[in-house]
């Protein structure tokens, strides 16, 4: 090993650097991609790196936000808000027209939705021939997505094969696909939590409130907290509380966000970034077994979601 | 930055090469465990796979178990990737299955790495697999290789035992042509010499494996390479409503090899033409300068017609603009390679149409004997002549990883079929 060391880029540039170069080979293979923007922490990380990997010109895709209907209104609201800030088009489609055309139908009313976002995507991708979906999932979120690709082809129901995976060398990234496959794009990859959170730090990107430390009623279920008599969009309620259930109000925030149906916050006073950047550095805690109720399900529920589709 | 952000030592990129049986799922687990990577309810759940099993401890090969294909035959079957940080500097694992019939996944986690860790078990020394995995190491050029001896545990931490494992591991090491090799002595299984010393390995006084990995360069090479800058993209914003943008032609893509000034001469492939840099940016910054794996976008002098799969390069040092290479391929997919059939090739942001012209012949990667071959199977690595449809613009491998290599496309499926480097 040579004495002279070289100029190497810090962890966060070099994601960064990554994140961008992943991007821009999307856009020079794909002829009609797109960005899934749901207005979560990850996805306002991606919306920065495509800032830095096409301005001055625009993105070469849409933004697109799968609805489950379920959504807080303060991610909602922030979503459209990043959106028309950034001057980009933004499609948001939405798992209840799913549920009219009926082609998504919930076992019983209370099922959430979130599982069901698969079918409303690629209802989606076939309405507008999208050939790459470009979408903020990380390997370090769950052992599934660990194993999957940085370009991770889908035929054309959809479907993952964890096992019969294109090899990904270098940085050589192999976009291409058929009509009517796409490609899921996943710049973030090599990223974790705690890099999300550094990488907002530096960058001074604004969140959706519930993301910092605020009181709400909630009720203990099953070791969980979950947040009830949330308010829609439209100012109904939604996650009523069950009979018998007590009521308490509680300092949480979240750490992820999604179907208000499956994520559940966690306790917390950090009520800005860098609070936050130390709880990340000293929790116990993994940030799904922590907040999604959906993966708790099965060892492997993560694996047989997206081998149906899901992201 | 705010008051905790400590000293940043980059990122390192490694690669753990073994089978289960050399406890390389344990040593993985073990440094995602010791240094905090791992979280107590992922700790709870393996608990009870572990329970479950029938195993009396908590078994951290567990942590690294993926897909429920791989659970149920309780092998690993594809490369995963791992990630843990120490506070001042971040590693990606990949972690590739070590049988034989995986020699592709091996190439693969091996394409990204800057370092490897090659496992063997103390108590059966340097085997055939060492030699396959150390030959897999230098050919895909990983820059820094560490031995770990694991199992000491087994061997009731005997220094002879290591002495002679190292010993046999430098002569055959020597015959391979690898230099820059470390060893160290370690148990996984009880953690020493992983983050902490332990107090049963007295004897060695080398640095844990944690300092190795901290304290190992993070660039893939200390060499000064010339500048390799693929366009990936072109931004030209003439719609804009700022008048301002309406001749701004910005060239998008990642230094992939040495570094840019601005007023650096360079030359544009395949035209040829030659212009200095304006400016480099990034988001709307200037900056001085582009070094090595940064993404930017660059400003040129002179108007010059450049798209996607063009080069921008250091006019002193001009990559070989050729429609035939010499390279070493590793063959990936199940369906033989067929010399009467046209593939894609894709080099740096470059696609053209190859065939093969020859096939020199394969290595065993056993035994490392050349032999006659015809066609390629999967796994199968072998020295060929590719005949191209248009030039790439390329260097060898060794001078320069990034444009280098190759992968080759299938026109049929579209699947990844072969990996390949350059070497004249």
């Amino acid at each position: 090993m040579s004495t002279l060391t070289k100029q190497t880029l810090s962890h966060l540039d070099w994601l960064e650097s990554e994140a961008i170069h992943i991007m821009r080979e999307v856009a020079g293979q794909c002829s009609n991609p797109v960005l899934l923007f749901s207005g979560g922490k990850d996805s306002i990380c991606m919306l920065r790196l495509a800032e830095k990997a096409f301005r001055p010109g625009k993105f070469p895709f849409p933004l697109m936000h799968i609805d489950t209907g379920h959504n807080y209104k303060e991610v909602v609201e922030f979503r459209d808000k990043r959106a028309a800030e950034l001057g980009e088009r933004l499609i948001v489609r939405s798992v209840e027209d799913s549920m009219k055309r009926g082609t998504v139908v919930l076992k019983h009313e209370n099922e959430s939705r979130n599982k069901h976002q698969s079918v409303t995507l690629l209802e989606a991708i076939e309405e507008f021939g999208f050939d790459a979906c470009i979408g903020g999932a990380r390997r370090d979120e769950e052992k599934a997505r660990a194993k999957e690709r940085i370009m991770s082809f889908r035929d054309e129901f959809g479907q993952w094969d964890p096992k019969n995976q294109r090899p990904e060398l270098w940085n050589l990234y192999n976009a291409r696909s058929h009509k009517g496959e796409n490609i899921r794009a996943f710049p973030i990859s090599n990223w974790t939590e705690m890099d999300v959170w550094q990488y907002i730090e530096r960058e001074g990107l604004e969140l959706p409130s519930i993301y910092f430390a605020h009181t709400r009623p909630v009720v203990m279920r099953q070791g969980a907290i979950v947040p009830v008599n949330v308010p829609l969009t439209n100012g109904e309620l939604t996650n009523l509380p069950k009979a018998g259930e007590e009521i308490i109000d509680l300092q949480v925030r979240f750490r992820t966000v999604g179907d208000i149906s499956c994520t559940a916050p966690v306790q917390s006073d950090a009520d800005t970034v860098e609070k936050i950047v130390l709880e990340t550095a000293t929790t116990t805690i993994t940030e799904r077994g922590a907040t999604r109720l959906d993966d708790q399900t099965s060892d492997a529920s993560m694996e047989q979601r997206k081998k149906e589709g899901y992201f | 930055m705010s008051a905790h952000q400590v000293e940043d030592r980059g990122l390192l990129r490694f690669l753990t090469c073994g089978s289960v049986d050399d406890g390389k799922s344990t040593l993985i687990g073990r440094l995602l465990f010791d240094t905090k990577a791992i979280l107590a309810d992922t700790l709870t759940a393996i608990e009870r796979t572990s329970n479950k099993r029938g195993l009396t401890a908590v078994d951290l090969s567990l942590l690294t178990d993926g897909l429920q294909a791989e659970r149920e035959q309780g092998i690993t079957i594809d490369v995963a990737y791992r990630y843990f940080s120490t506070g001042t500097r971040k590693y990606i694992i990949a972690d590739a299955p070590g049988h034989e019939q995986y020699t592709r996944n091996m190439f693969t986690a091996a394409s990204t790495a800057n370092l490897a860790i090659i496992l063997i078990d103390a108590r059966k020394g340097v085997l055939t697999q060492t030699r396959r995995h150390s030959y897999l190491a230098k050919l895909v050029g990983i820059p820094h290789l560490l031995v770990a001896v694991n199992k000491m545990d087994l061997v009731d931490y005997d220094q002879a035992t290591y002495n002679q494992i190292v010993a046999d591991y430098k002569a055959f090491a020597e015959q391979i042509g690898l230099s820059d090799v470390r060893f160290i002595p370690l148990s996984a299984l009880n953690g020493d010499m992983i983050v902490d010393r332990g107090e049963r390995l007295d004897w060695y006084d080398g640095p844990t494996l944690i300092d190795i990995l901290e304290s190992a360069p993070a660039a893939h090479t200390e060499q000064a390479e010339s500048f390799r800058f693929p366009v990936q993209y072109v931004c030209r914003p003439q719609a804009s409503d700022n008048p301002e943008l309406h001749d701004y032609r910005g060239f998008m893509g990642r230094v992939e090899a040495g570094e840019i000034k601005v007023g650096d001469s360079v030359t544009v492939l395949p035209n040829g033409l030659t212009t200095k840099v304006k400016d480099i940016q990034l988001y709307g910054a200037s900056l001085d300068k582009a070094i090595h794996e940064q993404s930017v976008t660059l400003l040129l002098e002179d108007e010059i017609d450049i798209s996607r799969g063009d080069m921008i390069v250091n006019s002193d040092e001009l990559p070989a603009q050729t429609k035939q290479i010499d390279a070493v391929v590793c063959w990936l997919s199940e369906t033989p390679l067929s010399p009467a059939r046209t593939y894609w090739l894709r080099h740096t942001t470059r696609e053209v149409k190859a065939k093969v012209a020859v096939i020199a012949h394969r290595v065993d990667i056993n035994s490392l004997e050349n032999e006659p071959a015809t066609t390629l199977a999967m796994n199968d690595i072998a020295r060929l002549t590719l005949k191209l449809a248009q030039p790439i613009f390329a260097d060898n491998y060794e001078a320069s990883r990034a444009t280098g290599a190759f992968i080759i496309i299938d026109e049929s499926t579209n699947n990844t079929v072969g990996a390949g480097m350059i070497v004249g």
